[in-house]
């Protein structure tokens, strides 16, 4: 059977892609400039921007490489740290900026290779276990590490202040880009193929030549650079950082974006973390129920869907518009083969 | 019939001046106290298919576990184009040249069709990390080759069509074949099928049959496989080694096995003859 | 003079570190339990341990019940919560992927440590003393009432439970079905009759655990499960889950090995240790002390 599916180009596609994310960017930036939207709301929009980042590289870990990192967090508050105290050391310029982040993101991707290497050997339940105790180790590090060190580094519980606010819109949207775009890509390789092969079946993967340790640590250790790559916008945005923020709640808050949008969904990553950070904003009468609302919705859809809104369905316009093009020509066809 | 010497290797005639591409010497398995395999001597030709056959629980799988290093030997020497393997894992023998299918078919369910095959294609490119996420040119005509060689291997049994299917969705006989062509893909000058007529009726089974004669002519690799299907066991199968209990009975000829006393009694309990 | 004072301050400590490991034992066994029979880490298990606390704080300030009696109402109200859970939230999931359980239990985990803390706030509740006796003393040292009581009712509970489960027929059957779940139905034994009662039996020890955790530390607030029943967790991991002599000797661990921090002087630093020892033991023998290893048939 000839292919007769008509195939948008690939410059097209790129183009495309490009026009819209611009124009997003430019209409949202506008509205913050003239005020449309108001503090309060901007800084619900730089928190959507970090939890979108949180959640795309924690779906890395979870739904593409299959496996269950329950210390998220700690990769999260390694790279506000990091890049925090860098940047109180050296001062803000147009560069400090983007490197503090570079250094956050380097700095987790380091733990994320100690941890990664132990915590690799093990499967299932005991790797979860592992990084949750990896996690909750770096919360306690952070918080009594001065003590040990005899000088003030991380402030502990009196937590780290006067942090250079320097993230803003431009800044968050166009890292949330490069993150979304650099996960895609790898995925949509050898390498990102390597990693799915692991979640669907190790065993068959080695069998294949695929080099699951070098492919397991490659997905953790990205995973965290992009954990710390967002924990530095964090401490951008807020100004100050303390241990508590960064304990096992917060790596369960980021999983549940992860699982409601569904396990191997990066749009479902993007689509949840949104709903999820801007749906308590806008219900802050609700405060209260918040969270009761927030674990029944959890049991249920476990319940019910378990595979999450969208399930592992990745989303792709110029695919979409493919079956746009063609589904006038396959009709045309479906009528001809009745004909004969 | 004279029972041959289970030592002896038994390689056809055209393979004779070549190096054999397996040679099993004395390898035996131990399972904390349990002996699961022992006293395995085998030698399979260049382009040899074989067949290992015995009754359930003899150690066959097991074997293919032993060859492909899932499982470490507790004796003897596995030598693969007269290469030791003892040393390697399960990666480097696949990459020196052994791929399998499996008992339960392991695929990438979630996957399409032509993604399970181009991770067999893994290492046939070689762009990196940074090549694949800035789409550098390495990118695209590594990939563009694969594609096509992956449409290629499905095409030549028929299954270049599916391509984009998620394999989990094909039915029975297509996703056992589905693995042969993701084994094919990791080009391997052995290739280790267990029982790929699983479940298959009589049709699919001569179609599976034809299939692997192309598959070793067009490629010139050796096959060895596991079968319960006494067919295609005698239809294809140039040499045969039986397994009981851990220990080869019998080896030869599809004739002198198939008439072997030994065997039957393996097989049956009593004399008659071996299930046709 | 010094030397049996530095004497008395170990012993000391030795005593609260059985006493908090007999907690944590009780605690890890619930676990324990209900990993070899379902493989699921019950993260909602240490908020159980909470509720119990609660009822033991309500019943004796809201309507002046004896002690003894507050303390049988919280090991009653945490079996009857144990077995809702797993009726309600888990049951429903018994063939789904491993991932779907773990989050339900998480989020069974969040919504009780948020209902209490809607519905009773989130500040702390004083608990009235439920062991009321003198101490004991040996030599030098006095051994808090509330701490014999702690351990001897933890290790006759245990003694108890070993009992059961080697000698009587729920027992067995509690053993099959955590070895085999498909044979032990086909043997006649009822599966979902025999979870539930695992974690009726799992919960009326977390509801021990919870009556003895507050005779030591009499408060209650909504979160004081979760440190509790990550640190019984980890007594779970450290003995070999699914083991229950193995819940057993990681609980005491546990508890002698923060108490050998906090004797040191590095109290702060005692959560990490714990946790420490979660990595070590995991990297090092991941089935625990008493645990048996598994494999995948390839």
């Amino acid at each position: 059977m000839k292919d007769n599916y008509k195939r948008i180009p690939m410059p097209v596609r790129y183009a495309i892609n490009f026009v819209l994310l611009l124009a997003f960017l430019l209409i949202v930036n506008e509205l913050i400039n003239n005020k449309t939207i108001s503090l309060s709301y901007y800084y619900v929009i730089l928190s959507i921007g970090v939890n979108i980042i949180l959640a795309v590289s924690l779906n890395l870990a979870t739904g593409y490489l299959g496996q269950l990192p329950l210390g998220h967090a700690g990769f999260m508050a390694v790279g506000a740290y990091a890049s925090a105290i860098l940047i109180k050391n050296i001062g803000v310029t147009w560069y400090t900026v983007p490197l503090g982040m570079i250094f956050g993101g380097l700095v987790a991707a380091i733990f994320g290779i100690i941890i990664g290497i132990p915590a690799l050997r093990l499967k299932g339940d005991y790797l979860a276990i592992i990084t949750l105790g990896f996690g909750e180790i770096i919360r306690v590090v952070l918080l009594n590490i001065d003590s040990v060190l005899g000088f003030k580094l991380t402030y502990g519980a009196a937590s780290l202040k006067n942090i250079p606010k320097t993230t803003n819109f431009l800044n968050t949207y166009i890292v949330v880009i490069i993150t979304c775009f650099v996960i895609h890509t790898m995925m949509k390789s050898r390498h990102g193929r390597a990693i799915l092969s692991i979640r669907e079946n190790e065993i068959a993967a080695e069998a294949c030549g695929i080099k699951t340790t070098y492919y397991k640590t490659l997905g953790f250790v990205v995973s965290a650079f992009f954990a710390g790559v967002a924990g530095s916008l964090y401490a951008g945005y807020l100004g100050l950082l303390n241990p508590s923020s960064f304990g096992f709640m917060k790596s369960i808050e980021i999983l549940v974006m992860v699982v409601l949008g569904g396990m191997g969904s990066m749009v479902g990553s993007v689509i949840s973390a949104t709903v999820l950070t801007a749906l308590p904003e806008a219900l802050r009468a609700f405060q209260n129920y918040r969270i009761v609302a927030y674990s029944l919705l959890l049991i249920i859809v476990m319940i019910f869907k378990p595979s999450g809104l969208m399930g592992r369905y990745d989303f792709s316009l110029s695919r979409i518009l493919e079956k746009l093009l063609n589904l006038k020509s396959s009709a045309g066809k479906k009528s001809d083969e009745r004909g004969s | 019939m004279a029972r041959r010497d289970l030592r002896a290797p038994l390689i056809p005639e055209r393979d004779r001046d070549k190096t054999p591409i397996l040679e099993c010497i004395d390898l035996g398995i131990d399972f904390g106290g349990l002996t699961a395999v022992e006293d395995f001597n085998m030698t399979l030709g260049r382009t040899e298919i074989a067949g290992l056959i015995g009754p359930n629980g003899a150690g066959k799988t097991t074997v293919f576990n032993l060859l492909t290093r899932v499982y470490k030997p507790t004796r003897g020497k596995i030598l693969l184009e007269g290469r030791d393997i003892a040393h390697m894992n399960t990666i480097q023998v696949n990459k020196a040249g052994i791929a399998r299918t499996f008992q339960n078919i392991r695929l990438f369910s979630d996957l399409t069709v032509l993604e399970n095959v181009l991770i067999g294609l893994h290492n046939e490119m070689n762009y990196n990390l940074l090549s694949a996420v800035l789409r550098l040119p390495h990118y695209w005509k590594d990939e563009k080759i694969a594609s096509n060689r992956a449409l290629e291997l499905l095409s030549l049994f028929g299954m270049e069509n599916m391509a984009e299917q998620k394999a989990g969705s094909l039915p029975y006989g297509a996703q056992r074949r589905l693995e042969i062509v993701r084994a094919l893909a990791t080009n391997p000058s052995l290739l280790l099928l267990d029982e790929p007529a699983a479940g298959m009726n009589p049709s699919e089974t001569a179609e599976l049959m034809e299939n692997i004669r192309k598959v070793r002519d067009t490629f010139q690799i050796a096959i060895l496989l596991i079968e319960h299907d006494m067919n295609l066991v005698m239809g294809i199968c140039e040499g045969i080694v039986v397994l009981n209990y851990g220990k080869i009975i019998a080896k030869g000829t599809p004739e002198e096995v198939r008439n072997d006393p030994v065997v039957i009694e393996a097989y049956l309990g009593k004399k008659g003859e071996v299930p046709c | 003079m010094k030397k049996q004072m530095a004497l008395s301050v170990i012993i000391n400590q030795i005593m609260n570190g059985l006493q908090s490991g007999s907690i944590y034992a009780l605690v890890a066994l619930g676990y324990s339990m209900v990993y070899g029979i379902i493989m699921l880490l019950n993260f909602a298990h240490g908020d159980i341990i909470m509720v119990g606390a609660y009822i033991a704080w309500y019943s004796m300030t809201s309507f002046a019940a004896h002690p003894l009696l507050a303390a049988l109402l919280a090991i009653v109200g945490c079996t009857l919560l144990g077995v809702i859970i797993e009726k309600v939230a888990y049951t429903p999931l018994r063939s789904a992927p491993r991932i779907s359980l773990l989050i339900t239990a998480i989020g069974v985990s969040f919504l009780l440590e948020n209902l209490a803390q809607l519905i009773i706030g989130a500040g702390a509740k004083k608990v009235p003393a439920i062991f009321s006796g003198a101490p004991l003393a040996l030599g030098a040292v006095k051994i808090s009432f509330n701490a014999v009581v702690t351990i001897i009712v933890s290790l006759v509970t245990m003694a108890l439970l070993t009992y059961m489960v080697q000698k009587t027929k729920m027992g067995k059957a509690m053993r099959a079905v955590s070895e085999d779940m498909g044979a032990a139905q086909l043997m006649g034994i009822s599966v979902n009759r025999t979870i539930s009662f695992t974690f009726a039996i799992g919960s009326a020890l977390a509801g021990i655990g919870s009556i003895l955790y507050v005779s030591a530390y009499p408060q209650a607030n909504p979160t004081m499960g979760a440190m509790l029943g990550l640190k019984a967790f980890v007594a779970a991991v450290l003995g070999g889950i699914g083991s229950i002599p193995g819940a057993m000797i990681g609980g005491y661990a546990i508890g002698l090995a923060e108490a050998l921090v906090s004797a040191v002087g590095l109290s702060v630093w005692k959560e990490g240790v714990v946790f420490a020892i979660l990595i070590i033991v995991l990297l090092v023998k991941p089935t625990g002390i008493m645990g048996r290893p598994m494999q995948e048939k390839v």
